[in-house]
């Protein structure tokens, strides 16, 4: 896309770029920086057979897999965090069939992203030598031409769609994050499509004064939403923080009633409201603002 | 002062390990509390680095982060940068510890995180490598820590997730690892070191008032012994006040309300 037209969308409309059987890659980490308005705009839009990738995966593997948005995960750890233990959902998909998940290193994975954004179609790498990893993945044995050191391949991993969250974008999709970049700059590098929400869209002069600060540019981005708390209930860098009442409140549904849980999570807060500033209604800002205050405490505005 | 748990009897064993000056990439939980403890401490020019891009971060007590890619593990850094970039500094060489967890582990320190049982029909899929299998692979140093339990501690593990000797020296060198050498496990019951002639694991020290008999009944497979094999220091008072501290954020909270914390 060219540089300066105006990409603002809505979300629905930017779900429209995300086609059954792509392959999905969602930034941020875990439960950092997700983009998670985006993520349920999918699945409200009921998207099957994708193939969702992530650096490392929170719970939204299991919404996709029980919804039947995902048919396939690829990432190298999933889980929301220690203290809410393994994912239950999750387990039981792959133990009933364990071709559904396909598991690599974090930097292997992040490597294959990287070849992708570089135009290459692979990278060497010193990780998953030695490990069972190697031969449950399509990653290859090398040696060096020049030195003969025994490496591992990995193919580059282009994606479909790349679903970038940010604190802030202009309209024509130039984009800055605050905190770690996580990978997501070889995501937006890397993907055919890539789709950015953002906690704001400011003029562009406001991009312009901070140049030095922009890590997307605008001509790789194809859709731009302006969605204030589009992470919630995960974390954005110095906005709000990680909501723990939520994941200790999906946990206890989804230990408790298994895959219906999930069910029922997902018609609680996708299928029964109209949009995702009706679910950030239903949490209420005097939560918003509380995660917003928290955020404040840990960074220094 | 109550007696310390096991687990923190774990930590405080594997943050004296850690020297000053040195660089560690330390996996969530009890590893990054080692090493946050041992900046404290003993080792203040040491450098944490976290999973999630985060170099040099101080923890707020009370508020450690419970995944290495959140706000709280990116507090005070001097340096916030991509997760490739974070990795890439090990495989330069540029990091001198790697400190991670372990789900399961064998005599030779190979660590499973991925299946239990047979990966093509598992009884358990576990979480994942995360950075675990990138860490091992190319941190100088690799450490390990772990509670110290006959289904932690097993002949074989059922999956390779992150190596250890592999089944020996030869095999490690011939699967390409040459970069690093696994050198620690530390547990709630024992230091154990790696034989270099079988890359066994070895008891080197035990944690104190442990005999030798327990650590082995706790152990799924023959342990080497150590020719000489020393007795830890117990915690000192300072070490277990500043970890109760930096766990819960309160220097106030008197020992016997507070809450024991369970394993990571």
């Amino acid at each position: 896309m060219s540089g300066a037209a105006d990409k603002r969308s809505s979300l629905a409309e930017a779900a429209a770029l995300v086609h059954d059987g792509d392959t999905v890659v969602a930034g941020g980490c875990c439960y950092s920086r997700t983009p998670w308005a985006m993520l349920l705009e999918l699945l409200r839009a009921e998207r099957h057979e994708l193939t969702l990738a992530r650096n490392l995966m929170c719970y939204e593997a299991e919404l996709f897999l029980a919804s039947g948005a995902a048919a396939k995960l690829v990432s190298s750890w999933v889980g929301i965090g220690l203290r809410w233990g393994i994912p239950k959902v999750f387990r039981e998909y792959v133990e009933r069939d364990p071709s559904i998940y396909e598991e690599w290193s974090h930097l292997s994975f992040g490597m294959r992203l990287m070849a992708a954004s570089m135009g290459m179609p692979f990278l060497p790498t010193a990780s998953l030598l030695g490990s069972d990893l190697l031969e449950r993945t399509p990653a290859q044995h090398i040696r060096c031409p020049f030195t003969d050191e025994l490496l591992v391949a990995v193919p580059a991993l282009v994606p479909d769609v790349a679903l970038i969250h940010v604190q802030t974008a202009d309209a024509a999709g130039n984009a800055q994050i605050e905190g770690p970049p996580y990978m997501d700059v070889e995501y937006a590098r890397a993907a055919k499509t890539v789709i950015v929400t953002a906690e704001e869209i400011v003029p562009a002069e406001a991009i312009v004064r901070t140049a030095d600060r922009t890590v997307i540019p605008g001509f790789v981005v194809d859709a731009v939403v302006e969605v204030p708390f589009g992470s919630y209930p995960h974390e954005c860098h110095g906005r709000y923080e990680a909501d723990f009442d939520h994941f200790d409140a999906y946990t206890e549904l989804v230990t408790r009633d298994g895959v219906d849980g999930v069910q029922a999570y997902l018609r609680e807060n996708v299928h029964a409201l109209d949009g995702f500033s009706a679910f950030l209604d239903s949490v209420g800002a005097s939560r918003l603002l509380e995660q917003r205050r928290r955020a404040r405490e840990l960074v220094a505005a | 002062m109550t007696e310390a748990t096991p687990v923190e009897l774990m930590t405080i064993a594997g943050s004296r390990l850690l020297r000053d000056g040195r660089v560690v990439f330390a996996g969530v939980g009890a590893p990054l509390e080692a090493s946050v403890l041992a900046k404290r401490l003993h080792a203040p020019s040491l450098t944490i680095v976290l999973e999630g891009g985060s170099i040099g971060p101080r923890m707020l007590p009370g508020r450690l982060p419970v995944s290495t890619n959140e706000m709280r593990a990116a507090h005070d850094a001097f340096m916030l940068t991509s997760i490739n970039d974070l990795f890439l500094y090990g495989q330069r060489g540029h990091y001198d510890y790697g400190f991670i967890g372990a789900g399961q582990l064998d005599q030779y320190g190979n660590v499973n995180t991925s299946y239990i049982g047979d990966p093509d029909h598992p009884k358990v899929r576990l979480p994942g490598s995360g950075g675990a299998n990138d860490i091992v692979s190319s941190c100088r140093e690799v450490m390990i820590m772990t509670r110290h339990e006959p289904r932690r501690f097993v002949e074989r593990v059922d999956f390779i997730t992150s190596p250890g000797y592999l089944t020996g020296p030869e095999a490690r060198r011939s699967a390409g690892l040459t970069r690093n050498l696994p050198v620690a496990v530390v547990t709630d019951l024992a230091l154990l070191g790696f034989d270099e002639d079988t890359g066994r694991l070895r008891l080197d020290a035990l944690q104190p008032g442990v005999s030798q008999e327990h650590v082995q009944a706790n152990t799924g497979f023959e342990l080497l012994i150590s020719e000489t094999i020393a007795e830890l220091p117990p915690p000192t008072e300072q070490e277990l006040n500043e970890l109760r501290w930096l766990r819960d954020g309160n220097r106030s909270q008197t020992p016997e309300t507070r809450e024991v914390t369970r394993a990571p």
